[in-house]
């Protein structure tokens, strides 16, 4: 797309290939021979990581699907039976819900490189929108197939969630509870809930795969921002994607990995909750009910709202925001190392999301609710108007005049003065 | 360039090292995801069923299910045991017993058709356990009713594609190419059998 | 609901030996009063567990005589749903022999049918049914315990808060109650129980069941074997856990270290170009 092919068919069967399908083309030009910074660190090795979540949370999906029970008094059973009965079923389970924790923390560190790096500003907005986008659509995803298990955590975490719809009726009475009985397909949540949340939990995985291929394709018209946030402006500031990504991508996988193996094998409980081994009972709540950590600042935006309906929003909003990103960062710099104020408030901010977190875990009382109102003041002060002020008045640091001038001023002075050149 | 000339095999070699240790690990992955579908622990375990012999006339079958297949129970006539034992062996197009309690593969004499693990064959021989599944692909033979068609060998008649089975369930003429499978079962007590 | 939770203290509840007359685990961590929050109750204190750690596998005497008290004791009023008596042959559980298997499932009546005559009946329990619950569903539990429902133990190691050294604390958490502590009739004090109000009487007593293997028999032992034995319940596939968890591990640093050297090949290209 943004460069001339190199790809030269080494078959007679490839040649006829590429005449009318060029697939390998593609592949080629996009995979292998893609001009990338060279200056990647190892924050952007979250793109490959992320591409493999999807993978595992759809294979083991598929697979867990086949065993699984959609139905009200046989979906906790079926999860039982999947642990005790069927064939490596206690591995696919556990790695499909921890899959979804790890998912999240990569898509977290994802944003935050992100964010960090000005990676959603010019030409890169649509890019943006679209993991945005992608990352709706995951929450939604991670939400539906939590309830599937049709514990207590489960069984309530729906019934709060779809409640919030409820709160409509302070628009228009009537409306939110119409809507809310219009997902249940009931009175309460209940089977016909479950078996509509198991229906679109198997279907929203292809929609976030397809995000993804345009995710890509959106990043590989304007090529990889990086650490300095400069543009490729000549041949030496750009490297091959094959093989220097591919095997620093792979190495840092194998790290992450490391890391969900950890879990699975030796603390494939650490991140649930013992009350979703209850199974659901619509007539008895949880003492203290929490959703997964992946959800835990978004709940604590809701609850430090004292107003429902304007929780509800404020809730939704904190995501919503981010699809203006690129308009409400009016600096002309992208990244945060050459911006000496916007980079602590970055990191504030960074640390305040983690602290919302933190909040959302406890009970929502007293002095926590009061750290939560604060917290989630500063969720949208920063987005909305210290974001904007700070691209006005901020004066940006020096910054070197190409990505070669970096990698090469952090070189010792024997290496000075001689070019780097890209090998292949 | 130059450098890829002087040490082109160490950086070859760690790469396709690297690169094979993680393709075999991933093929040694993907073995759980096949696994998965193979008869699971709750499956497996309700491998066995015994079944009461004593209601069932002379001259009639009953059919059972076991592990969601069809097991043909019938209550032979000396007449029928009398024409199983005369048939020759050379006129049996499956020449097989097939019969799950013997080792091996003996020949399929009428004896060794009823033969269960106890080895005591000719106490029992009024008795055919059959799996009443066709050998050609998987129908369900007719017999087993009364009035039902029993094809040319007084047996069993497969409808879906035309083979016959005599009346110890041996393969005579048609397109199936085996004898009619013989679970292991054995007997208990001398009306009762045990399945599996 | 909390009508109901005043009727089932208001009625009385006798304590018979060893027979525990059945824990609120469940419905009475649900609906402890306010003032009982969960945070009161002292922090469980940790056990050693052979099957605890990275490495760590069940003790097979133990899950026996764990076993063993669960039957004897808690099978009185709590199911195991969720197993079947297969189970306890399995590899990687208490691994009773397959005739030791056979005699206790055939010790139990299963309900089987319908038969030619279309009458259900009983018939004795074979490996592949499901444990026998005490009671053929919730309501009938209740009226046999005076309102209190006895939970099901299939999942209870993983149900509770700090798991196995919860379970531990709580059966050998009974106590007399504290000065001034007024006490709901037919309710024991526990340390440990989400507001210290347990309708499970004391369910353990020295000697109580009898130990083949010489294993002291007190109260301490029982509780910290049908611990454990509740932990296997409710985690049955731990020790292959385990064990696949270190050979995949053991891959994986390989593979890291191997990747790791050929990146760093990689990138040598390009910084002595």
């Amino acid at each position: 797309m943004a460069h001339a092919s190199s790809y030269k068919p080494n078959s007679a069967i490839a040649k006829w290939m590429d005449d009318r399908l060029p697939v390998m083309r593609m592949m080629h030009d996009q995979f292998n021979d893609f001009p990338t910074p060279r200056n990647l660190n190892y924050l952007w090795t979250f793109g490959g990581i992320l591409t493999f979540c999807l993978a595992v949370q759809m294979l083991s999906g598929i697979v867990l699907a086949m065993h699984y029970i959609p139905q009200e008094s046989m979906a906790f059973d079926s999860v039982e039976h999947i642990m005790r009965d069927v064939n490596w079923g206690w591995l696919l389970r556990y790695m499909h819900f921890n899959g979804a924790s790890l998912f999240f923390f990569a898509v977290y560190i994802h944003i935050a490189r992100g964010m960090y790096y000005g990676s959603y500003k010019a030409p890169r907005e649509v890019l943006w929108i679209i993991g945005v986008l992608i990352f709706l659509v995951m929450m939604a995803t991670a939400f539906m197939g939590y309830s599937l298990v049709w514990g207590q955590m489960s069984f309530w975490a729906v019934t709060v969630i779809t409640n919030l719809f409820s709160s409509l009726d302070a628009i228009i009475p009537g409306l939110g509870t119409t809507i809310v009985e219009w997902i249940w397909g009931g009175f309460s949540v209940g089977g016909p809930t479950l078996t509509r949340l198991f229906s679109l939990h198997y279907l929203l995985p292809f929609v976030i795969a397809g995000l993804v291929i345009l995710h890509i394709w959106a990043l590989h018209v304007p090529g990889s921002n990086n650490p300095t946030g400069i543009e490729i402006k000549t041949k030496s500031d750009a490297i091959s994607f094959n093989p220097y990504y591919t095997i620093k991508d792979g190495f840092a996988m194998s790290m992450f990995v490391i890391l969900f193996a950890a879990l699975v094998f030796y603390a494939p409980n650490f991140l649930g909750h013992p009350d979703n081994y209850i199974e659901a009972d619509p007539l008895v709540t949880p003492p203290h009910i929490v959703p997964e950590w992946y959800f835990l600042p978004y709940y604590a935006i809701l609850r430090a709202i004292p107003d429902k309906l304007m929780g509800v929003i404020a809730m939704f909003g904190s995501i919503i925001v981010l699809f203006f990103l690129p308009w409400l960062d009016t600096s002309k710099v992208r990244s945060a190392r050459y911006r000496p104020i916007f980079k602590w408030f970055l990191l504030l901010f960074f640390v305040n999301t983690v602290f919302l977190g933190y909040l959302g875990a406890q009970e929502a009382a007293g002095v926590y609710l009061t750290l939560g109102r604060i917290s989630t003041a500063y969720y949208f002060l920063f987005l909305l108007v210290i974001l904007p002020v700070l691209g006005w008045i901020e004066k940006p640091t020096a910054m070197p005049g190409s990505i070669t001038d970096d990698v090469l001023g952090k070189k010792p002075v024997d290496m000075a003065g001689r070019k780097p050149v890209p090998a292949e | 360039m130059a450098n890829k000339k002087t040490e082109p095999t160490r950086r070859d070699f760690m790469t396709i090292a690297a690169g094979s240790f993680a393709a075999v690990g991933g093929a040694a992955a993907l073995w759980p995801f096949i696994d998965q579908m193979n008869p699971d622990a709750s499956a497996l375990s309700l491998a066995t069923i015994e079944v009461d012999l004593s209601p069932i006339p002379v001259g009639q079958s009953i059919t059972v299910s076991w592990r969601g297949k069809p097991v043909f129970i019938r209550h032979r006539t000396p007449e029928e045991i009398e024409a199983a034992k005369a048939v020759e062996m050379d006129q049996l197009p499956d020449p097989v017993a097939r019969n799950d309690n013997l080792d091996g593969e003996p020949p399929a004499t009428d004896l060794n058709r009823v033969a269960t693990g106890q080895g005591d064959a000719q106490k029992h021989e009024n008795w055919m356990v059959l799996i009443g599944i066709c050998t050609h692909l998987g129908c369900i033979p007719k017999g087993q009713r009364i009035g039902d068609e029993k094809g040319e060998f007084d047996g069993w008649f497969c409808p879906c594609h035309g083979s016959h089975y005599d009346t110890a369930g041996r393969i005579r003429k048609g397109p199936a190419p085996r004898n009619l499978e013989i679970p292991v079962y054995e007997f208990i007590s001398d009306n009762k059998i045990k399945i599996g | 609901m909390g009508e109901k939770f005043m009727k089932m203290f208001a009625s009385p509840f006798s304590r018979v030996g060893l027979v525990a007359a059945g824990v609120v685990l469940g419905t009475a961590t649900m609906h402890a009063p306010a003032s009982y929050a969960a945070g009161e109750a002292p922090p469980i204190p940790s056990q050693s567990w052979s099957f605890s750690g990275p490495f760590g596998l069940f003790d097979r005497g133990q899950l026996q005589r764990g076993y063993k008290v669960y039957k004897e004791v808690c099978a009185v009023c709590h199911g195991l749903r969720l197993l079947h008596y297969r189970n306890l042959g399995e590899p990687g559980g208490p691994e009773f022999s397959e005739a030791e298997v056979k005699a206790i499932a055939a010790e139990v009546e299963v309900l089987d049918g319908p038969n030619e005559d279309g009458e259900m009946f009983d018939r004795p329990g074979r490996p592949s049914d499901r444990f026998v619950s005490p009671f053929p569903n919730k309501e009938a539990a209740r009226a046999a315990n005076n309102g209190a429902y006895p939970p099901d133990l299939s999942l209870m190691a993983k149900a509770r808060v700090g798991g196995p050294d919860y379970l531990y604390a709580l059966l050998t958490g009974y106590k007399p109650e504290p000065d001034g502590m007024e006490m709901s009739e037919g309710m024991s004090y526990n340390e440990y129980f989400p507001g210290h109000q347990i309708a499970m009487a004391p369910p353990l007593f020295d000697e109580g069941v009898e130990y083949t293997d010489g294993t002291p028999p007190t109260i301490d032992n029982y509780a910290r074997d049908v611990s454990a034995f509740m932990m296997w319940a409710a985690e049955p596939k731990l020790e292959e856990r385990h064990r696949v968890g270190l050979r995949f591990m053991i891959y994986l640093v390989i593979l890291a270290g191997l990747l790791y050297l050929a990146k760093r090949r990689v990138w040598s290209k390009l910084k002595h170009a």
